[in-house]
C-alpha cells in the first residue's frame, strides 16, 4: 500500500444486540483523518452502543472494525488509547474526591510521576484554550471545569481520532464557541473527531460529514454544511416531526406561586447555595428556568417542594399561603406538584410497582389512596390506569415494577401522576432529559395545556430547544442566583449565555449603566 | 521506670492487634467496600494461628495459618459481596456470626491449653514496630503509588473507574483479601502474644472497635496509629485503674473502651462536612458491570 | 469458568419464594459434609439434628419456646433492615429489658398480682425501647454509625448485668452465686400448655400486627420505601429522622419484651447469660425470613430447631453443639447469596468464552 490510507476508522456493517433490541444493525460508518464527523440521531438511536464499540467498551455482535485501513480486534478502552482513540463521555468518567492531576493520571499509560504530568497538563491546557489547575479537587470545579478535564486527557494522549459525546449539552454558548474553536484546531492539525450531538445548528456550523442514524441504522450520510436544520431533523426523526402546539394566546391571571428573597445555605461542601431569589409565576403562564447544571437548580428544586425547610415561611408563597416551612405534602395539599430531575429514586421508587408509585407522591391528598391509615391498593390500581391511558404509558403487564419501563414512558408516568390530580402549580425538573421525541411532545404538550387550564408552571430546564417551545418568560439561574424573568420574545440563545455566565455580572452591569 | 516501662508495653500489646485490623480495613473501605466481617475474620485467624502453632510449635507457622484463615474468610465475603452482588452490611454480619460459631467449634480442644508465646526483645515482639511499619507502607501506597491512586479511584467512582478501563471487582477483591490478611494476623496476635492461648470469643468485640477505629481516623492510615495506641491506652488503663481503685466496679471499667468508642463516633461523625468530604463515595455500594 | 450476573428487569417473585428453600438445602448439604468430616456418618446426624426434634410433643415444646424471642426480635429487626436502618445491637436491648423488667420482682418481692406480671413486661418493653433510642439519636443527632454503637452497647448492657448480679442484686441467701433471687407467682408468665407459656402468644401477637401494618397500612408503606429509595422516601414528605427513631424503639421494644419474658418463663430468675444469642441469631431470623413478618416465624422456628438439633447431636452423638452456631452462619450466608438469584440471572461462561469477553 502506498501512502496514508483514505480512512482513519471505518466501521463495516456493525450489529448490536441486546437481548431482544437491535441497538446498531447493519452500521457503516467512515471517518477521514482531520476531518470533524458528526453522529446524529435521536436518544435511543444506537449512537452511544457505535461510540462504545469504537471505543472498546462494549462488543460488536457481528460486523468488523478497521484502523487505518486494517481490521482491528478493540477488547477494551485501553486497546483503543492503544490505538490513538480518546474519548469525552456525556457522564464524565471522572473522580470527585481526586485532583485534576491524579484524574489524568489514571488514564495515562506509563510511568507514574504526578510532578512532570501537572507540568504536562498546565502547558497542554493553555496551550489549547482549555485552561486547568492540577492540583485543584474535580468536586470543587464546575461541569465545564471538568470537561475540560476529559478533554486534555484525551490531548495528553496525542490521539488520532477523538470521540466527543453530546459536548455542549453541560456548557454555555460562549464556552461552547470556545470548545469549537480547540476541535476546529485539532482538526487542523490532522486530529479526526467523532461528534455525537443532535444539536442541528452546531452540527451545520463546524461539522464536515454527518451519518445519521435512526433505530440502530444508518439512514443518510450528508454534508451537513448542504443541508439546512429541518432536512437533517427530517432524517433523524424520519419525516414525522412532533410539533407541539404554542399556547402563546392564553390568559395570564394572579400569582400563584412567589418566591420572596429566598435564601438557602449549601448543605455540603459540594452543594452550591441559594442567594437571594424573587421570582412571581401567575395563573396561565410558564416560566422556564434555564443555566448549566450544578447551579443551584437541584437545590432550587428542594426547597420548593420542601423536601428542604427554609430559613422562613414568606420565603415562598403557595397561592398567598406562606409556605416556606412547611412540609412538601402540605405544599401539596395546597395544590403544588413536583416532579425532580431523577426519575428513579427519587421521583419514584424502582422496585415498587406503577399503583404503590401513585401512593407515592399522592397518598396525603387523595383520600380514596389512604383511608384511616390503610392504603388503598385499587384506588391506586385505578390512579395509575388513568394515568398510562390518557399519558399513553407503554408497558408489558399492567402494573409492572417502575424500572422495567423505558426512559420515556416512566418519565411520562411521573409527569402524568401529578397532572391527573390538576394541580394549580406545577414545579417540575428537566422534564424531558433523556427521553425521546415522541414522549417529549406529549410532555410539553401536557405542561402547556395545564397552564391554558389557570395553572402556573415552573419549568427547571437545560434545554434551551424546550425552554423555547414552551415558555412564555425565561430566567436564567447561575451559581444560586437567579436573574430577572424575560418574556420569551424578548430572549435569545445568546442572551441567556451570557446570563448563564454570571447573572450577577449581567445584573451589576445594568445597574452600572442606569446609574 | 519499670512501672512506666511496662504500662507503655500493654498499651503496645494492646493496640498492635487493632492497628493491624483497622489498617486492613482502611484499606478495603478506600476500594469502596464496607466489610463488617472484622471481628469475624479476626477470631478465625485468633484460633488457627494457636492451632497451627499448638502443633508444630512453631509461631511463625502460627502466624501464617492466621493470615490464611483471614484470607480465606475474606474470600468468602468477597464471592458473595462481590461476585453475588449481595447486601454488603448483612454478609459482613454474617462473616463475624460465622466466624464466631466456627472459631467456637474449631477451638473446643485448644481451651485451657498452653500456648506458645511470639519471641520477643525486651517485651517487644516483632509485631508492635511491625504494625506501624505496614501503616507507613499503606499510607505511602495509597497516596504515592499508582495502585493506590487506582484503588481510591475504585472507591471514589467504580462507574468511572469501569469506563477507564479498571476492573473493580478484581482490584476490590485484592482489597478485601489484605484486609483478610491483616484482621487474621491481628486475630493471631491475639492468641499468640496478646494472652498467649485460646478462649471462646477472645476478640471480645475488637473487630468492630477496629471498623470504629477506621471511621475514627477518617481513612487515613496514620490517624489509625493515634486512634489504636488512645484505644489501647484507654483499655489498659481500665484494667490497671482495677487493680489500685476499689471502689470502682471493675465491670464499669471493662465497658470503658465500648463506652469511648461510641464518643469518639459521636465526635467524629458529628462533624458532617468532614465526613462527607472523606468518606470513599462508593463505600457499601455494589457493582454491577454492564454489558 | 466465569459467573456472570444479568440483571433482570423486575425482581423475580418465584425465587422470592424459593431461595429460603434453597438456602436451607444448601445449608443441609454443607452440614452433612461436617458431619462427614468430622467423622460421623452424615445422614444419621442430619436425621438428629433436623428431623429427630420433630418427633416428640416435648421437643416441639420446647422448639416453640425457643422460637420465641427468635420471632419477636426477629420481627422488629426485620423491619429496621427493611428500612435501611441497621441495628445489631438486639442482644443488648434484649438484655436491658431483661433487667428493667426483673427489676419489679426484685425490688418489690412481695408484689404478687397479675398487675405485676404486667409491669414486668412493661418495664421490659420500655427498657428495650430506652436502650434502643440511644443509637437511634446518636445517628440522628450525630450521624454516627448505628451499626457500630448499637453493638457497642452489647457489650455495655452485658457488663452492667454483670455487675447487678454479682454486686447490688445478687440473691442474699443465694450461697455467693452470681444470681438474683428466683421469680415465683405473678413473677412468672404463666403457661398455655406444656411447656409453651404465654409469651409465646406475644410472639405470634406481634408476628400478626406487623404483617398487617407492614402489608396494608401507610406506615408500612413508608418502612419500604425508606429502604428502598431514601430519596424518594424524603420526596413522598416521610421523615427520615422519625423513621431511624420508630424502627429502633420497634426493634428495641420487641427486643427487650423477648428478654423479660425469657426471664420470666424459662431462665426464673436474673443471672450473668440470659441469651444464648438470641439477639444476634435474630439477624439470620430476619433475613432467613424475607424481611417478613410471616415469614420471620417460620425462620424462627427453623433456628429454633437448629439450636434443639445442636444440644441433639451433642446428648446422642456427641458432636459439640457449638456445631448449631456454624450451621446458623452457613445458613445466613447461603440466603443472602441465593437472594441474589431474586435480581439477577446467573450464567456461567466457560474460561475460554470468558477470554473472549470484553474486559468492560
Amino acid at each position: 500500500m502506498t501512502g496514508e490510507p483514505e480512512y482513519l476508522l471505518e466501521a463495516l456493517h456493525v450489529a448490536k444486540v441486546f437481548g431482544t433490541l437491535r441497538a446498531n444493525d447493519d452500521v457503516t460508518l467512515k471517518v477521514k483523518p482531520g476531518e470533524i464527523h458528526a453522529l446524529l440521531g435521536e436518544n435511543g438511536a444506537g449512537k452511544s452502543t457505535l461510540v462504545k464499540m469504537i471505543y472498546g467498551a462494549l462488543q460488536p455482535t457481528s460486523g468488523e472494525f478497521r484502523w487505518l485501513g486494517k481490521p482491528v480486534h478493540i477488547p477494551n478502552p485501553a486497546a483503543a488509547r492503544k490505538l490513538g482513540i480518546g474519548m469525552v463521555f456525556q457522564h464524565f468518567s471522572l473522580f470527585e474526591a481526586l485532583t485534576v492531576a491524579e484524574n489524568i493520571a489514571l488514564a495515562m499509560p506509563g510511568d507514574f510521576d504526578l510532578a512532570a504530568l501537572s507540568e504536562r497538563i498546565s502547558r497542554v491546557s493553555k496551550d489549547y484554550g482549555l485552561p486547568l489547575e492540577p492540583n485543584a479537587v474535580v468536586a470543587d470545579l464546575s461541569v465545564g471545569e471538568r470537561q475540560r478535564i476529559e478533554i486534555v486527557r484525551c490531548l495528553l494522549q496525542e490521539p488520532r481520532l477523538l470521540i466527543m459525546d453530546e459536548p455542549t449539552a453541560v456548557l454555555t454558548p460562549q464556552e461552547a464557541d470556545q470548545l469549537f474553536r480547540t476541535l476546529a484546531r485539532l482538526a487542523r492539525e490532522g486530529c479526526a473527531v467523532l461528534y455525537i450531538s443532535h444539536r442541528l445548528e452546531e452540527v451545520k456550523r463546524i461539522c464536515h460529514n454527518a451519518t445519521i442514524l435512526r433505530h440502530g441504522k444508518v439512514v443518510a450520510n450528508v454534508d451537513p454544511t448542504l443541508e439546512t436544520a429541518a432536512s437533517l431533523a427530517r432524517l433523524m426523526v424520519g419525516g414525522d416531526i412532533h410539533i407541539v402546539k404554542s399556547a402563546r394566546k392564553h390568559k395570564i391571571g394572579d400569582v400563584r406561586l412567589r418566591l420572596d428573597h429566598l435564601n438557602l445555605p449549601p448543605d455540603g461542601p459540594f452543594s452550591v447555595g441559594l442567594k437571594d431569589i424573587s421570582l412571581e409565576v401567575r395563573a396561565g403562564e410558564i416560566i422556564a428556568i434555564a443555566g448549566v447544571a450544578g447551579n443551584g437548580q437541584s437545590e432550587l428544586f428542594d426547597a420548593l417542594s420542601g423536601e428542604r425547610e427554609l430559613a422562613r415561611a414568606d420565603m415562598l408563597l403557595i397561592d398567598g399561603t406562606p409556605s416556606g416551612k412547611s412540609g412538601i405534602n402540605e405544599r401539596r395539599d395546597r395544590g403544588a406538584a413536583f416532579v425532580p430531575e431523577e426519575r428513579l429514586g427519587h421521583g419514584a421508587v424502582p422496585s415498587f410497582s406503577l399503583s404503590d408509585n401513585v401512593v407515592l407522591t399522592r397518598h396525603s391528598t387523595d383520600e380514596t389512596l389512604v383511608k384511616s391509615g390503610v392504603v388503598q391498593k385499587s384506588g391506586a390500581t385505578e390512579v395509575s390506569g388513568r394515568v398510562s391511558t390518557s399519558f399513553d404509558v407503554r408497558k408489558a403487564k399492567p402494573d409492572p415494577e417502575a424500572r422495567s419501563l423505558s426512559g420515556g414512558n416512566l418519565q411520562k408516568f411521573v409527569i402524568g401522576r401529578e397532572l391527573d390530580r390538576k394541580p394549580g402549580i406545577l414545579v417540575v425538573n428537566q422534564p424531558t432529559w433523556g427521553v425521546d421525541a415522541g414522549a417529549s411532545a406529549t410532555i410539553r404538550q401536557a405542561i402547556i395545556d395545564l397552564a391554558r387550564d389557570g395553572s402556573a408552571v415552573l419549568v427547571i430546564s437545560q434545554d434551551l430547544d424546550e425552554i423555547f417551545e414552551i415558555a412564555d418568560r425565561i430566567a436564567v439561574i447561575s451559581r444560586g442566583e437567579l436573574s430577572e424573568a424575560h418574556p420569551a420574545s424578548q430572549m435569545s440563545a445568546e442572551k441567556i449565555g451570557l446570563l448563564m455566565a454570571g447573572a450577577h455580572e449581567v445584573k451589576e452591569a445594568r445597574h452600572a449603566h442606569i446609574a | 521506670m519499670d512501672m512506666f516501662y511496662a504500662v507503655a508495653l500493654t498499651i503496645m500489646t494492646a493496640a498492635t492487634p487493632l492497628l493491624l485490623a483497622a489498617v486492613g480495613e482502611l484499606v478495603v473501605e478506600r476500594s469502596g467496600v464496607l466489610n463488617l466481617g472484622v471481628e469475624g475474620m479476626m477470631i478465625m485467624g485468633a484460633v488457627c494461628g494457636f492451632g497451627a502453632a499448638f502443633y508444630t510449635g512453631s509461631t511463625g507457622i502460627g502466624l501464617i495459618a492466621s493470615i490464611a484463615a483471614g484470607v480465606s474468610m475474606s474470600l468468602l465475603f468477597g464471592f458473595l459481596t462481590l461476585t453475588l452482588v449481595s447486601n454488603q452490611v448483612a454478609t459482613g454480619l454474617a462473616l463475624t456470626l460465622l466466624g464466631l460459631g466456627l472459631s467456637g467449634l474449631i477451638g473446643e480442644g485448644f481451651v485451657g491449653q498452653p500456648g506458645v508465646k511470639l519471641w520477643s526483645v525486651a517485651g517487644i515482639d516483632p509485631l508492635i514496630p511491625g504494625a506501624i511499619l505496614l501503616t507507613a507502607a499503606v499510607s505511602y501506597f495509597l497516596f504515592r503509588s499508582k495502585a493506590g491512586l487506582v484503588i481510591r479511584a475504585v472507591g471514589d467512582s467504580h462507574v468511572s473507574a469501569h469506563s477507564l478501563g479498571y476492573n473493580v471487582i478484581a482490584v476490590r477483591y485484592l482489597c478485601v483479601m489484605f484486609g483478610g490478611a491483616c484482621a487474621g494476623l491481628a486475630g493471631g496476635y491475639l492468641s499468640l502474644a496478646y494472652t498467649p492461648q485460646w478462649v471462646e470469643n477472645m476478640t471480645a468485640g475488637r473487630g468492630w472497635i477496629a471498623l470504629a477505629l477506621v471511621v475514627f481516623a477518617s481513612w487515613l492510615p496514620w490517624r489509625a496509629v493515634v486512634g489504636a495506641y488512645l484505644f489501647g491506652a484507654i483499655s489498659i488503663l481500665s484494667y490497671t485503674v482495677q487493680t489500685f481503685a476499689l471502689g470502682i466496679p471493675s465491670q464499669f471499667l471493662s465497658s470503658l473502651p465500648y463506652l469511648v468508642t461510641i464518643i469518639a463516633l459521636v465526635v467524629i461523625s458529628g462533624n458532617r462536612a468532614m465526613m462527607r468530604a472523606n468518606t470513599p463515595a462508593c463505600l457499601g455500594k455494589p457493582f454491577v458491570p454492564d454489558r | 469458568m466465569r459467573i456472570l450476573l444479568e440483571k433482570r428487569s423486575e425482581a423475580s417473585t418465584l425465587m422470592a419464594i424459593s431461595s429460603p428453600f434453597i438456602a436451607l438445602g444448601l445449608t443441609v448439604i454443607l452440614g452433612g459434609l461436617i458431619f462427614a468430616l468430622r467423622g460421623f456418618n452424615p445422614l444419621e446426624a442430619l436425621y438428629v439434628y433436623f428431623i429427630e426434634p420433630l418427633t416428640t410433643v416435648w421437643s416441639i415444646e420446647q422448639l416453640i419456646v425457643k422460637a420465641t424471642p427468635l420471632v419477636l426480635i426477629g420481627a422488629g429487626l426485620s423491619v429496621c433492615y427493611l428500612a435501611n436502618v441497621w441495628n445489631i445491637g438486639a442482644e443488648g436491648q434484649l438484655t436491658v429489658g431483661a433487667i428493667a423488667g426483673s427489676a419489679i420482682p426484685i425490688l418489690f418481692p412481695a408484689w404478687q398480682s397479675p398487675l405485676t406480671l404486667m409491669a414486668m413486661m412493661l418495664c421490659g418493653v420500655l427498657g428495650g425501647m430506652a436502650y434502643g433510642a440511644i443509637p437511634g439519636y446518636l445517628k440522628n443527632r450525630f450521624n454516627a454509625n448505628e451499626i457500630l454503637t448499637s453493638l457497642m452497647l452489647v457489650y455495655v448492657a452485658q457488663l452492667f448485668l454483670d455487675w447487678l448480679v454479682r454486686g447490688p442484686w445478687r440473691d442474699p441467701q443465694g450461697f455467693n452465686f452470681p444470681k438474683s433471687i428466683t421469680f415465683e407467682g405473678w413473677q412468672l408468665l404463666p403457661t398455655i400448655s406444656g411447656a409453651i407459656h404465654l409469651g409465646c402468644l406475644f410472639a405470634l401477637i406481634a408476628v400478626i400486627v406487623l404483617a398487617f401494618v407492614m402489608g396494608k397500612t401507610l406506615k408500612g408503606f413508608e418502612i419500604r420505601v425508606a429502604g428502598n429509595a431514601p430519596r424518594a422516601g424524603r420526596f413522598s414528605g416521610f421523615s427520615r429522622t422519625r423513621m431511624v427513631m420508630f424502627c429502633f424503639l420497634l426493634s428495641g421494644g420487641l427486643a427487650g419484651l423477648a428478654g423479660i419474658t425469657e426471664i420470666a418463663s424459662t431462665v426464673g430468675q436474673l443471672q450473668p447469660q440470659i441469651s444464648p444469642g438470641y439477639g444476634f441469631a435474630a439477624i439470620i431470623v430476619a433475613f432467613l425470613g424475607r424481611l417478613n413478618p410471616i415469614g420471620v416465624l417460620f425462620a424462627g422456628l427453623l433456628l429454633a430447631l437448629s439450636y434443639i438439633g445442636g444440644e441433639a447431636v451433642q446428648i446422642s452423638l456427641g458432636i459439640s453443639d457449638k456445631i448449631a452456631r456454624v450451621f446458623q452462619g452457613i445458613l445466613l450466608f447461603s440466603i443472602l447469596a441465593c437472594d441474589t438469584l431474586i435480581l439477577y440471572r446467573i450464567r456461567f461462561l466457560p474460561r475460554h468464552a470468558a477470554a473472549a469477553q470484553p474486559a468492560e
